[in-house]
Order: structure tokens, then sequence, then C-alpha cells
């Protein structure tokens, strides 16, 4: 499949209704690189789901622009515009008459694609967002359980190849343990894709866990801090954003970085260590720690071989 | 009365009946020697006729229906005044709607099929437009989304999901339509309301065909039903699932 992404640039998009007081959005100017995935989170009223749909005008500019890879999108077709980004929303809308196939091969139809590609590529997808090509493509939306209407509503949004996705809260209606597989399959099919993502959600820990980049909105739809989910953890720029990313942040600072990061110390006596493999995060670390009342533990490779220890302290600093 | 055929007196008339059964000569209930005689000669027209009525009927009732709801369902404010309209052309008594159409347009399945067709509007507006406008907002916003256009959004995503709905007005509208029908007999000889007239009209009324007659709408308004059921069924595989 080949990946190719867009370099998405707000610069001062801005979005007024008539009759309200005060903007939704609010001379908003960032960059999501080609192949990063932008999060925007904020409070409500924060108006990040307005800005994601300023992109595929769903809602129209007030003034501002925004640019993809370079090309205003009030230069673009409308309908070309819109089928060329994948858009993902949170009750997913499926369209209950057609079948999963139909509807994840909704857009290569509208563009013409033959019959056969279309059937292929969604065989392909299918096996992407971990469905069945064979037996799931004739099931109806209504048969399938919200996680797998989620998946569906992901292929289809992935079915014309996009460069540019806009995903507006995507797993907010899915309960909490079939959201954090969904989140981890994005991410690793994110590693595969390489698409320049926008995603909305207004839960910090899905936006620190997701986001290459996170944008804060705050009311009115001003940005208060653009940053790396690390830079926004330990240097938040203001007492909205430290107080939005809530007093756990030096936890959830931890919870970004993996034991394998550390240096470890050589192995000793490690009968009776906890142990914990190198891809957990220093957050899982810590709590295995607190909840076994040690202060040491192992950490261990794939195959179960030791690597190394971590003391409590190498944690935290 | 105009057009209706008003049977002699005394005794049931009995056509190029030679022997009648006792059954006949009792004016029984139900007798079958009168059925198998006059089937050919007077049910069975009596029903084709009746069938055609009701196709004509909902057929072009369905066609009306379906425009003005599209403009209702299309301009909003149209939606009020539409619906009222039909509901107005509803509350007709069908006896007065003959007496004023007889002038202009005769004795004729015309005169018949106006009123017909009128009252087949109001459930038909009502559920197209219901029916449009019930899919969900999530649904209308992924598609235009994704790039459908207002013309595609209608024909692929609006349309399919209202035939549930649409298809249990036309249910509606066919059973009432089948039953209504019968007062076709009196403006002119056709239809199973005939042969129910025709006994009534007996002095002593004929049971056997009038039990006949209203025993034939009902059985027609059941075929008529289970077709259009099994109908909506094929066309509607996703209201099947689970």
């Amino acid at each position: 499949m080949p990946t190719e992404a867009a370099e998405l640039v707000f610069d001062e998009a801005t979005k007024v209704y008539p009759g309200r007081a005060g903007a939704a959005v609010d001379r908003l100017s960032l960059a999501v690189p080609a192949g990063e995935i932008c999060v925007l989170v904020g409070p409500s009223g924060g108006g990040k789901t307005t800005a994601l749909k300023l992109v595929n005008r769903l809602i129209p500019l007030t003034s501002g622009d925004i640019r993809i890879d370079g090309t205003s999108i009030l230069r673009h077709d409308l309908t070309e515009l819109r089928r060329s980004i994948g858009y993902v929303i949170q009750q997913v809308g499926l369209f209950p008459h057609m079948t999963v196939e139909g509807n994840i091969g909704t857009v290569p139809r509208l563009l013409g694609w033959p019959k056969r590609r279309t059937r292929e590529r969604v065989g392909e997808l299918l096996e992407l967002v971990g469905l069945d090509p064979e037996q799931d493509r004739r099931r109806f939306p209504a048969e399938l359980s919200g996680g797998q209407r989620q998946r569906v509503g992901l292929a289809r949004a992935l079915a014309a190849n996009p460069a540019l996705m806009l995903m507006d809260e995507p797993f907010g209606a899915i309960d909490p343990i079939v959201r954090t597989r969904l989140q981890d399959e994005f991410l690793r099919l994110q590693q595969e894709l390489r698409k320049t993502v926008v995603f909305v959600t207004h839960d910090v820990d899905e936006a620190i866990k997701v986001g290459d980049r996170i944008a804060i909105l705050r009311e009115g739809g001003r940005l208060a801090q653009y940053d790396t989910p690390q830079r926004i953890l330990e240097q938040p720029v203001d007492d909205f954003v430290a107080d939005f990313v809530g007093r756990d942040r030096a936890l959830k600072a931890l919870a970004l970085r993996t034991l394998g990061e550390l240096r470890l110390a050589p192995v000793g006596n490690v009968d009776g260590l906890p142990r914990l493999g190198a891809e957990a995060s220093l957050r899982d670390a810590l709590a295995l720690l607190v909840a076994e009342r040690c202060d040491v533990l192992l950490v261990v490779g794939a195959d179960g071989e030791p690597l190394g220890v971590v003391r409590r302290e190498d944690l935290l600093a | 009365m105009t057009g209706r055929r008003l049977a002699g007196g005394g005794g049931p008339v009995i056509p190029n009946f030679g022997k009648p059964s006792s059954c006949l000569k009792h004016n029984g209930w139900f007798c079958t020697d009168w059925l198998h005689a006059h089937w050919g000669d007077i049910l069975q027209p009596a029903l084709v006729q009746h069938v055609l009525l009701t196709l004509l009927a909902v057929g072009i009732g369905f066609g009306i229906a379906f425009l003005l709801a599209l403009l209702g369902f299309r301009f909003r404010l149209l939606n009020a005044p539409l619906g009222a309209f039909t509901d107005v052309l509803y509350m007709l008594p069908s006896i007065a709607l003959f007496e004023i159409l007889l002038p202009i347009t005769g004795i004729t399945w015309t005169t018949i099929l106006i009123p017909l067709v009128a009252y087949t509007l109001f459930v038909l507006y009502r559920n197209t437009v219901a029916g449009l406008r019930a899919v969900p907002g999530e649904v209308l916003e992924s598609a235009r989304g994704m790039g459908l256009t207002r013309r595609q959004t209608f024909l692929r995503v609006e349309l399919p999901l209202a035939v549930p709905s649409i298809m249990a007005g036309l249910r509606i509208a066919t059973v009432s339509t089948i039953s209504i029908a019968t007062i076709a007999a009196f403006l002119v000889a056709d239809g199973l309301g005939k042969p129910i007239f025709d006994a009534l009209e007996q002095p002593d009324i004929f049971k056997t065909e009038l039990l006949a007659g209203g025993v034939l709408v009902v059985l027609l308004a059941l075929v008529a039903d289970a077709l259009l059921s099994l109908l909506q069924r094929a066309l509607t595989p996703w209201t099947r699932v689970r």
C-alpha cells in the first residue's frame, strides 16, 4: 500500500458563528508535519470538533486559511476534497442498509474504481483492521459490536488511501477495555501507514498516548499550547494547561517512557523480584513496585530472559 | 341511483339456474352450488376489477404522495401545509365526492379513482416524509464527510433507509383501499362491491352472495398485505438482522 501523507497547516483559521458572541475557533495557527498525529484536546467549548470540521469544510471558515500540502482547502472542489480526506466520527455513522463491504467501498465507488479493485481493497482493509475478510464483509452494521463497527468506520475512512485523516473522538463511545485495544491497534497501524492525522478527544490520557503532538485548546477556541506530549507534561506554559493535564502529570510523563529506555543495573540475585517486560512503561513499573511493596524489579526481554534490574529511584530520576 | 343494477323483486334472483338447491331455497349462509355456478360470471370478474381498481388507486396515489413528500422533505416549510392538505382529503366523505365529481367525470372509473387516490395520500405522504426524516444524524454526517453530494445522499442513503416506513405506508394504503373500493359498485357495476350490493338489494338479503363478496374482500386484503410484507423483506435485508 503506498504510504503518502500530507502536511496540514492551520493559518489563523477562525470560525465565528453568526449571532453568537465570540469565536468558536480563534485564529488557530499550527502545522502538522506529514505523517504525524496531531491531537486536538481541551474542555468542551474549546472548539476542537469545530476546528476539525473546518478542514473538510463541513463547517466553513470565517477567516484565515487551512492548507494541505500548501494548497488552500478553499481551492479544492468540495466533494473531491472530502473524498480525499478520511473521516471517522464517534458514532461511526455506518450506513445501516449496506453490508460492511458496501460501507467500506463507498468512497472507491464514488471515485469510480473497478468493482474488482474495490473488492480486493475491502479484503485488504478488513485484514488490516483485524476483521475477517471473508465472513465479516457480508455482515450488516447491526450485526457488529461497537468495537467492530469502529474498525469498519476506520477501514471505510482508509478505503481510498487518503493522505489525511480526520478522527473526531473515534474511540469515545467504546468501553475502556476495547478502547485501549483499539488505540493500540490504531498506533500499530499508524506505524505502518504513516498518515497525517488530526485526532479530537476530550481525554488527556488518550491525547498523550496517541499524539505525536498535542494542541490544547481553551474556551473560545484559542490555542493554549502546541507541543509534544512530553513537553506538555513537563513544561506546561500556564496554569490552564497544567490544570488541564492534571495533578498527576508527572505520572503521565512516566507513562510515556519504557523500561527499555533506562540504563539497567546488572542482574544479581533475582529470586522473588517482580518482573516486567522491557516494553512496559515506567508508570506501570512504578505501579508494580507500589503494589508489590518492593524497591527493585527485574526487566525481562521478549522471551523472558533477564535484562537487568531497576530501582525505584531510577524510575523517578 | 345511476349505474346501480337494481335487481327484480321476489326472492333471490339466480339467473340461469335451473334447479336451485335446498340451500338456495332457504337462503342459507353459504351455498356452495351457487359459488360453483357463479364464480366465473360474477365473482371472478368482480375480483379482477377490484384488484385493478386497487392497483390503480395505490399506484397513482403513491406517485403523487412521493412527489409531494419530496417537496415536503426538501422544503421544510411546505411539510405542514402539504400534510394538512392530505389530512383534509382524507376527511372528505366519499359519497359527497362522487356527487360533486359525477357531472364532471361521469359514470366512469375516474370518478371512483379520484376519492380512492385521495384517501391513500394521507398515509403515504406521512410515512414517506417520516421515513426520510428518520435517517440518523451521524449517518448523514458521515455521508457528507465522505463527499457524497446532496443527490447521492438522497438516492444512496436517505431513500433506501426510508423504505421500511414507505412500505409500511403502502401496506396500510393498500389494505384500506381494498376495503374502501367496495363502494365503487355504488357508481359503476364493478369490483367486489357489486355482489355485495346486489345481495343487499334483494328483498330478503341473499346471504351467500353477500358473504362471498365480503370474504373475497378480506382474503384479497390479507394476500396483498402478505405479498407487500414479503416485498419489504426482500427490499430491506438489513432490518432482519439482530
